[in-house]
């Protein structure tokens, strides 16, 4: 009887210790994103977010009293690559996938992450992504189907333009912009005077802006990459385009106002975060950023930050760390900037992962974002 | 028609551009039978060179010179004896190969050591218009164009009005009898070497504040070079001036008349054409081989 007792005091100690330890393991987070390639600038901040938003929660005790952990893959960019990225860090079975942020590649393997049970937060903002049904894919901002229903009430309303020049780089975000732009448009009876497709990591823009200006529209609808975007600027400004350049938040970046210049004086967009908007929970996330990675991070940081932080804050909800849960327990959630400081402003995500939360209108002056428009969030 | 002078003069300012790349081709390969696959990245490099060294407090006009010094160093003389005089005597083919490796080599090292995101970069040819033919033309356009002109002016005086120029002609066309007439081949194939470099410091200067500085740039650049240099003729300057500005037209035009998504066929196109129908390129000249 002695041995049995012994044996099974042993057993049962292995197993506390083992409980103890796995309770006290780091939750593990898989991040895919464009590290280099065309979205460098995008993956990098969306990175750069993540960590820090990490660090600061682990600096205080982690997520229910255990660390977070984060991998990070390279997607080059390229939806293929990102695909494999994404399958081999599924096989690590994270808590939660990140990323990518290039809607393209965000299309190509939210089904790999469906299929495994794992919840998904990505930067991609095409209407699409959120439209078939996927129960496990979660934005972070706006998609097409709320950006640019305000983007054409501006120009519409505000700029009065009757013909619009729409540029848009052809990929799955570009192509879903340019498609739900012209439907608005087509509601105000806005004529689209040129639709110019571009290529992604296209570096000349001086045949498309000659375009541009033989079709003497009354504004320009930009809608590139950040890198695209600075050198259309320089392009459009070299040429003398003086008609209103109206985009997104891929127009007005931070990143894109500091490689081009000057020529960005004057691009108007939506968007969905800036970090110069006149909220104080994102000033002085800016401030912990700049100060960490001695750079002004664009929408995109701010994305891997509250990717971050959405993981945080439903896990606290559930009272446990359970990726099958996860996914449910997001859909529906409001999580308030008052329990959730690092959620930055109040933010609800629906049935189909797509995120409400307030806006912002912004211009470029003397090469800094200044906010001209705050957009309330439509569920208030 | 205004929008056609538009698209000319932008066709023919990155066109210039890609014939000083293109000139540094044929060079190469006249003096020293080097097909540089790395010529993208050659113009890529010394825009990192120069933002380096304005990053460490240099002001741009220095930079400038410092990173024209870095350049002859490293892709002038680095280039001829680190990997061409040991390559070289392999065979044409395996030099190549090696070349292509450099310009991966290049590529990464800038991603690794700078960044795989775009900089900014200053540009030394003031902003502002120009009126011509009543059409409002931006100075850039006007300055890279002129500068562009003025390099491969030069180049052209060096090598036909000059006993240099002379020399390094000798030397690339018949070596042996260059070296009995005392002509030093060895040095007439460095300054080669260095004038390429020059070249595509000077393309580097021109195109980065166009195209921002990221280490993805050369593959356009080589690849737009070398078809122009093809086009033109690869064993003439003159062919390599020609196929530069005319595939930059060619590529403007065909984006704008043709599709943007099949502007980069259009130029390849016209190298199968050539191929084809006239293999020594339009003002190049045949050469036979002795076996």
């Amino acid at each position: 009887m002695k041995p049995v007792f012994l044996a099974s005091a042993l057993l049962a100690t292995v197993l506390t210790g083992a409980a103890i330890a796995q309770s006290g393991a780091p939750i593990k987070l898989a991040n895919v994103a464009e590290l280099s390639g065309g979205g460098a600038t995008v993956g990098t901040n969306w990175k750069n977010g993540i960590d820090l938003a990490i660090e600061e929660i682990n600096s205080k005790g982690g997520v229910l009293g255990r660390k977070l952990e984060v991998t990070h893959a390279d997607s080059q960019s390229n939806p293929g690559v990102a695909r494999a990225q994404v399958q081999k860090a599924l096989d690590a079975e994270p808590y939660v996938l990140l990323g990518p942020g290039y809607s393209g590649s965000v299309k190509v393997t939210a089904p790999l992450a469906a299929e495994a049970g794992i919840a998904q937060i990505m930067g991609g903002e095409a209407a699409e992504l959120t439209t078939t049904g996927n129960k496990f894919l979660f934005r972070t901002s706006f998609g097409q189907q709320s950006s640019m229903p305000k983007v054409a009430k501006y120009i519409n309303d505000e700029l009065k333009a009757k013909s619009v020049a729409i540029v848009w780089v052809n990929n799955d975000f570009g192509k879903g912009g340019r498609d739900s732009i012209s439907k608005e448009f087509a509601k105000y009876n806005i004529k689209v005077a040129a639709d110019l497709s571009t290529e992604a990591g296209q570096a000349d823009f001086a045949a498309d802006v000659s375009k541009i200006k033989a079709a003497a529209p009354d504004a320009v609808f930009v809608y590139v990459n950040e890198e695209e975007s600075a050198r259309i600027l320089k392009e459009l400004k070299r040429q003398g385009i003086t008609v209103p350049l109206v985009g997104e938040t891929t127009l007005v970046g931070q990143k894109v106002v500091e490689l081009a210049g000057d020529a960005a004086n004057g691009a108007r967009g939506h968007v969905g975060l800036t970090t110069d908007a006149p909220v104080e929970l994102i000033k002085a996330f800016r401030d912990k950023f700049v100060k960490k990675y001695n750079y002004v991070p664009d929408h995109n940081g701010l994305k891997g930050w509250l990717a971050i932080y959405m993981i945080k804050a439903t896990t606290e909800k559930m009272g446990k760390v359970d990726s099958k849960g996860f996914a449910d327990a997001l859909h529906g959630f409001t999580i308030t900037a008052a329990k959730e400081p690092g959620i930055l402003m109040d933010a609800t995500f629906d049935a189909n992962g797509d995120i409400d939360r307030q806006g912002f209108l912004v211009e470029i002056v003397e090469g800094k974002q200044v906010v001209k428009q705050v957009l309330p969030k439509l569920g208030n | 028609m205004s929008n056609l002078l538009d698209l000319l003069i932008a066709g023919l300012a990155t066109g210039a551009i890609y014939a000083i790349v293109a000139v540094g081709f044929t060079l190469l390969w006249q003096t020293s039978q080097t097909i540089n696959f790395a010529q993208g990245e050659f113009v890529m490099l010394p825009a990192f060179l120069m933002l380096a060294v304005m990053h460490a407090g240099a002001p741009f006009w220095l930079a400038i010179l410092i990173g024209i010094a870095l350049s002859l160093l490293l892709l002038g003389l680095g280039f001829k004896m680190l990997l061409v005089d040991p390559m070289l005597r392999h065979g044409v083919l395996p030099l190549a190969i090696a070349t292509m490796a450099l310009a991966i080599g290049i590529k990464e090292a800038a991603k690794q050591f700078w960044s795989a995101e775009a900089s900014p970069f200053p540009s030394i040819i003031p902003g502002g218009d120009v009126t011509i033919f009543g059409r409002v033309v931006a100075l850039q356009s006007i300055g890279v164009l002129v500068l562009a002109i003025l390099a491969v002016l030069g180049l052209t005086t060096l090598l036909n009005r000059t006993s240099i120029g002379h020399q390094m002609q000798a030397a690339a066309q018949n070596p042996t009898v260059a070296r009995i007439i005392g002509v030093p081949v060895e040095r007439m194939i460095l300054l080669t070497f260095l004038i390429n470099a020059f070249l595509v410091a000077l393309a580097s200067l021109l195109i980065t504040p166009i195209y921002l500085a990221k280490f993805s740039n050369g593959e356009v650049l080589g690849q737009a070079a070398f078809i122009a240099a093809i086009v033109g003729g690869f064993n003439q300057v003159r062919g390599a001036i020609a196929g530069g500005l005319l595939i930059g037209v060619v590529d403007n035009l065909s984006a704008a008349y043709v599709s943007t998504q099949y502007r980069a066929a259009v130029p390849l196109v016209l190298l199968i054409a050539i191929i084809l129908f006239r293999p020594q390129g339009m003002l190049g000249r045949p050469e036979e081989r002795t076996v």
